[in-house]
């Protein structure tokens, strides 16, 4: 029999928990993870670019197209059920990736995140300009329910929340299965040498077209979640700065493992929260200070320290 | 016609004034090879700087006429003292890493930067127009222009001509082209390339930073200032092509031109335009219009 799969069963564990603590969470906690779950998915679309070698300063814009998709399909669509809103919103993220990715699949290194940038932008200059969505306000997202069935308002959180973690997990699973394939291990040979790629005879084009396309869908279901979790959306969600945290909690989780970007986005999250609270106008030093005392010492990331620790423990070193 | 001339010379203010903060943004990738997102700050602490220089000046009642030579003066000064600051203190210890690795370290000090600016000056707008409506205006075919918009056109094309000059008429320029074509054997002629990074660093904050002193008449100077122009030098930059002077003037133009373009014929699209312009550049053009093709190496 083959061996059982230690990062399959720790999700399954870590789902496990999630959902058995979720009646007793403070509902400001249960808040912070599902958003920090939601811009994980983000944050896990970037470690599948970042494997090959790209870093995108633009997942914003599948963050706000998933949100968008789910708010405007509820407000003006009048459909309500969670799971046809999240089919909205991949649709939209994988044919804009789609038509978008030809175009920047070409493009490497710093030219990649530049121009990623550049389409975000574009999508906030559009939105902040719509008056009929709310310009740079946004609009609200209708509430949710699941084939008929509309959950009180008071429990809404709650059922929003399971939702977020059974999601999250699942697809932090699939990505898994995606790494452990050998179109997911392409990445990483393309990376270390593209044109020895070439030469045996895998087109690194087709290969990062469709990691760039896999980082869109989870970008755009990021979105979706965090529009049903938080009720709200805008066009900040393409800013730059949105994106910019999203490499931001990439770098601090590290990319070894699809848990490491729920972790950095988890522990970015954390940060916010209480910088917000005790130093409000110095909040982005502390991110910048925690940024650049990462790239020096831990550029692979806390998932790195992690696995260094469990290692030492076995005794392997 | 006088929208033809509107659209012409609001362009080429716009573009002058770009080009200011592109040439120094281009000069650093040019020579260091990092894309340095934290020129924008650079650009906030120099017009931070001459805002309050021009308010202090004024308030205290001196000749009108010097106040140019304090603000803008105070503004260089202060840019390159920032910028050895950030090379020495930060940059040096990274050097050697992936040019994506420097992109994340130098967001890492916009982050920083952009607090201290705040710690420094508070959240409140500061004004200061008085440099600007000293200059008066001047009717071209009737239509007023502030002349400070004019003079900024000969201030942007004086430090483009500087730049040139410096960059191939003398022996440093000469030393600093060598660096931007290998590095490494400049360094095994003898050529100090650590000098010469913290001179080019110094010389593209202050870049910045002038630009930053000069933009300060012209608005109310508030939080949120540098990271708008960022973006908008970034590019101005990627269309003229990374690391050439030259290609940061046409880049200007062009995006100025065709902002301005766009403010008249359809204002909702001011901020799109400029993107949709790179993004065409690029994908005809992947490294720029005034970069040649690099060769892929194995």
């Amino acid at each position: 029999m083959r061996k059982a799969d230690k990062t399959i069963i720790s999700l399954l564990v870590a789902l496990v928990l999630l959902l058995a603590t979720s009646p007793v969470l403070p509902k400001w906690f249960s808040f912070l993870i599902a958003i920090s779950l939601a811009e994980g998915l983000v944050t896990l679309g970037l470690v599948v670019l970042k494997r090959a070698g790209l870093i995108s300063f633009g997942q914003g814009l599948y963050y706000c197209l998933g949100g968008y998709a789910v708010g405007i399909v509820g407000q003006y669509g009048g459909i309500s059920n969670a799971l046809a809103l999240i089919l909205c919103a991949l649709v939209v993220g994988g044919l804009v990736s789609a038509l978008v990715g030809l175009l920047l699949c070409r493009y490497r290194d710093i030219f990649f995140a530049m121009l990623t940038l550049a389409f975000s932008m574009i999508l906030y200059g559009v939105l902040a300009n719509t008056a009929s969505l709310g310009s740079t306000d946004g609009f609200g997202v209708v509430p949710i329910g699941f084939f008929g069935w509309h959950p009180a308002s008071q429990r809404l959180g709650l059922v929003v929340y399971l939702l977020i973690c059974v999601l999250a997990v699942g697809s932090a699973m699939l990505v898994h299965r995606y790494f452990s394939a050998g179109m997911g291990w392409a990445g990483e040979a393309i990376r270390e040498n593209e044109i020895r790629v070439e030469y045996l005879g895998i087109s690194p084009q087709k290969i990062l077209y469709f990691k760039y396309i896999v980082a869109a869908l989870l970008a755009a279901l990021g979105g979706a979640l965090a529009a049903f979790a938080s009720g709200h959306v805008d066009p900040n969600m393409a800013y730059w700065t949105t994106s910019g945290d999203f490499v931001f909690m990439m770098l601090l989780g590290g990319s070894a493992n699809v848990a490491a970007p729920f972790i950095g986005a988890f522990i970015f999250e954390v940060i916010r929260t209480f910088a917000f609270d005790f130093v409000p106008y110095t909040w982005h030093m502390i991110l910048g200070i925690v940024l650049l005392l990462i790239i020096l010492f831990q550029p692979n990331g806390l998932w790195a320290l992690f696995s260094k620790l469990s290692k030492k423990k076995a005794g392997v070193v | 016609m006088d929208t033809l001339l509107v659209v012409l010379i609001d362009g080429i203010v716009y573009a002058s004034w770009l080009f200011v903060v592109a040439a120094g943004l281009t000069l650093i990738y040019g020579v260091m090879k990092i894309l340095n997102m934290a020129h924008g700050s650079l650009y906030a602490i120099g017009a931070y700087t001459a805002a309050s220089l021009v308010g202090w000046y004024f308030a205290a009642g001196y000749v009108p006429w010097a106040s140019y030579l304090v603000f803008i003066g105070g503004a260089t000064v202060v840019g390159v003292a920032a910028g050895v600051l950030v090379e020495r203190g930060v940059l040096r210890l990274m050097y050697g890493s992936d040019e994506v690795v420097m992109i994340l370290v130098t967001y890492a000090i916009l982050l920083i930067l952009e607090d201290l600016t705040k710690l420094v000056w508070g959240v409140d707008s500061y004004y200061s127009y008085q440099p600007y409506s000293l200059l008066g205006q001047t009717n071209i075919a009737h239509i007023p222009f502030a002349n400070y918009d004019l003079a900024m056109v000969g201030v942007a094309g004086l430090i483009g001509l500087l730049l040139w000059y410096g960059l191939n008429r003398t022996r440093r320029g000469k030393i600093l082209r060598a660096v931007i074509h290998d590095r490494e054997m400049s360094s095994a002629m003898g050529i100090n390339v650590t000098r010469t990074y913290i001179i080019t660093f110094m010389i593209g904050s202050a870049l910045g930073a002038i630009a930053g002193g000069l933009t300060a008449p012209t608005l109310s100077v508030a939080p949120g200032l540098g990271i708008e122009v960022i973006i908008l030098a970034f590019a101005v930059v990627v269309i003229g092509g990374l690391g050439s002077v030259g290609g940061a003037a046409f880049g200007s133009l062009l995006v100025g031109i065709g902002r301005a373009a766009a403010v008249q014929a359809f204002p909702q699209i001011e901020l799109l335009v400029i993107y949709v312009i790179m993004a065409m550049v690029l994908a005809i053009r992947p490294q720029g219009l005034f970069v040649a093709a690099a060769a892929r190496k194995i």
